[in-house]
């Protein structure tokens, strides 16, 4: 069975915070709902379906969540593989729609990093439990920025990778993010901005890293014959894949990154090409991450990236593959440490012509999400949406 | 006297404890008396690191540990600059095949590179067995 054209994306909300002293999580995940079941023309009581990630709704899974929001469910599902979880979370909607297990559906994701003063990126994080690698890699301080780079710097290696075409990426999303007025980095950088940047882990330097916000966001999806009666622009899913990778029994290898797998189960089940997409959300919590996952989709040859995104190639109006045209994790926003919502979001801004006019790309027919859930580092979940304008 | 060596000596980031378990209380023994161990599958021969009770290439139960040499390579690294005492964490691909994650210690950070010979020393964590490291050979 297939999921294409079996579910609509009929209402999505971005948070506008971005620093939310005087919020709880539970709040900004009810008031993403909120704004997400405005948009569509629905009401709380509508939902059978709730999708969340459990490692940003407080409780058990999603139990205190549900409770919280009040909702009387026929599906849940809180499967958590970190910032994809969302893109994964659109798939599982699409079957559960489709399998009729639920036929209208809410994702919420939020969080507050910001406001508790989180060290993101910089300090290793300890686990509540031990996990089973733990003993094998906590003695050795893996932060989150540390691991990308180790991932940066052997692509370096074997490709001739260097900081330059790594600081088009960020160059590409602060072009885009001037016009957000919700962006907390709206200031356009160079090329020579972000190589001067002070170093964070070598070869990544601050501009290469994703801001630290708070925020949330929520999607509202459903049936064909649902999403027809609403008054939103169309937006279907046509595909979408799945798939963990990890350091294979100490066979590793950070080349490369589980797009590689998930997105041709994605393009295959739509039955589109790379050079189809006319917009793409790409994951951007390091420049290195969107550089790997648009080699690991098939945009570029694998260790042509750095040649791919220079020279402005993913700058709205600019280039070939306009891409995270709302600023992205590099300008934008970051809420809960957790990208993938917002790729959505922005994807489907752009599918129905409702992203900023400076950004908005002609003939927005097909659009792609993707993201890297957990670490580039050691173990993650590439998750792939494709969308298409009906 | 402490006050100078305090001085002179290159500050050492604290390094927190590995979580010691039935299934690694063997590895960290053998931490104790300076040995590296990772476990090599007896059904397909595939060695693997970090080690497990079951081999995660075709799972079967018969793993037996293994000593390694100590020798391997940097297959890649970073050296972290925004904490109190900058760190290089690295994967190093021991002689043996595994690759694990690591530190490299005792040396100057802005000298390494990919691909540099390094050997096994053990460095002291706090209030735990010692851990296995790397330095350049």
């Amino acid at each position: 069975m297939s999921i294409k054209g079996k579910a609509y994306i009929v209402g999505i909300y971005e948070h506008p915070t971005r620093l939310a002293t005087d919020k709880t999580i539970p709040q900004l995940h009810a008031e993403s709902a909120r704004g997400a079941l405005e948009d569509a023309g629905l009401t709380k009581n509508d939902i059978d379906g709730y999708f969340c990630a459990a490692g940003d709704t407080p409780g058990l899974g999603a139990l205190s969540m549900i409770d919280y929001l009040g909702l009387k469910l026929k599906h849940i599902d809180s499967t958590d593989v970190g910032g994809s979880s969302y893109l994964l979370q659109v798939g599982h909607v699409a079957e559960a729609i489709a399998a009729g297990k639920c036929s209208i559906a809410l994702i919420t994701l939020a969080g507050r990093p910001r406001a508790e003063g989180m060290a993101t990126g910089t300090a290793p994080r300890a686990p509540e439990r031990p996990m089973p690698e733990s003993g094998f890699e906590l003695p050795y301080a893996p932060a989150t920025a540390n691991m990308y780079a180790m991932a940066a710097m052997r692509h370096m290696h074997e490709y001739g990778t260097t900081s330059e075409q790594l600081a088009w990426i960020k160059v590409a999303a602060s072009h885009h993010a001037q016009h957000n007025p919700h962006a907390m980095l709206r200031d356009v950088v160079t090329v020579e901005d972000v190589v001067n940047s002070p170093m964070i882990a070598d070869p990544l330097h601050r501009l290469d890293c994703c801001v630290i916000s708070d925020g949330g966001g929520a999607i509202i999806m459903t049936t064909p014959e649902i999403a027809k009666s609403l008054k939103r622009p169309l937006v279907k899913l046509i595909g979408a894949g799945e798939a963990p990778k990890h350091q294979m029994g100490g066979k590793v290898d950070l080349t490369y990154s589980g797009g590689r797998w998930s997105g041709p189960l994605a393009f295959a089940e739509a039955g589109v090409k790379p050079s189809d997409i006319k917009y793409a959300s790409i994951y951007d919590s390091f420049t290195i991450t969107v550089l790997m996952q648009l080699e690991d989709l098939g945009f570029c040859e694998k260790g042509q990236g750095g040649r791919f995104v220079s020279d402005g190639n993913l700058i709205s109006g600019v280039g070939k593959l306009p891409f995270n045209t709302d600023g992205g994790g590099l300008c934008n926003n970051h809420p809960s440490n957790r990208g993938g919502l917002t790729k959505v979001l922005e994807a489907v801004r752009q599918l129905r012509g409702e992203a900023h006019p400076a950004v908005q790309v002609k003939n927005c027919d097909v659009a792609l999400a993707h993201g890297t859930g957990g670490s580039l580092g050691t173990r993650h979940a590439g998750a792939t949406v494709i969308m298409e304008r009906e | 006297m402490a006050q100078t060596q305090q001085q002179t000596q290159p500050q050492q980031r604290k390094i927190a404890p590995p979580p010691v378990n039935p299934e690694t209380e063997h590895f960290w023994e053998a931490a104790g008396q300076g040995k590296l161990l990772y476990k090599k599958c007896a059904a397909c021969g595939e060695p693997h690191f970090y080690p497990r009770p079951h081999c995660p290439f075709c799972f079967s139960d018969k793993v037996e540990w293994q000593e390694a040499s100590g020798r391997g390579t940097i297959y890649t690294y970073s050296v972290m600059r925004r904490a109190p005492v900058p760190y290089a964490i690295a994967y190093v691909t021991l002689a043996e095949g595994p690759t694990m994650m690591t530190n490299i210690v005792d040396c100057d950070l802005d000298a390494l590179r990919i691909g540099q010979p390094v050997q096994l020393v053990f460095k002291p964590s706090d209030g735990g067995p010692p851990v296995p490291m790397f330095t350049p050979a």
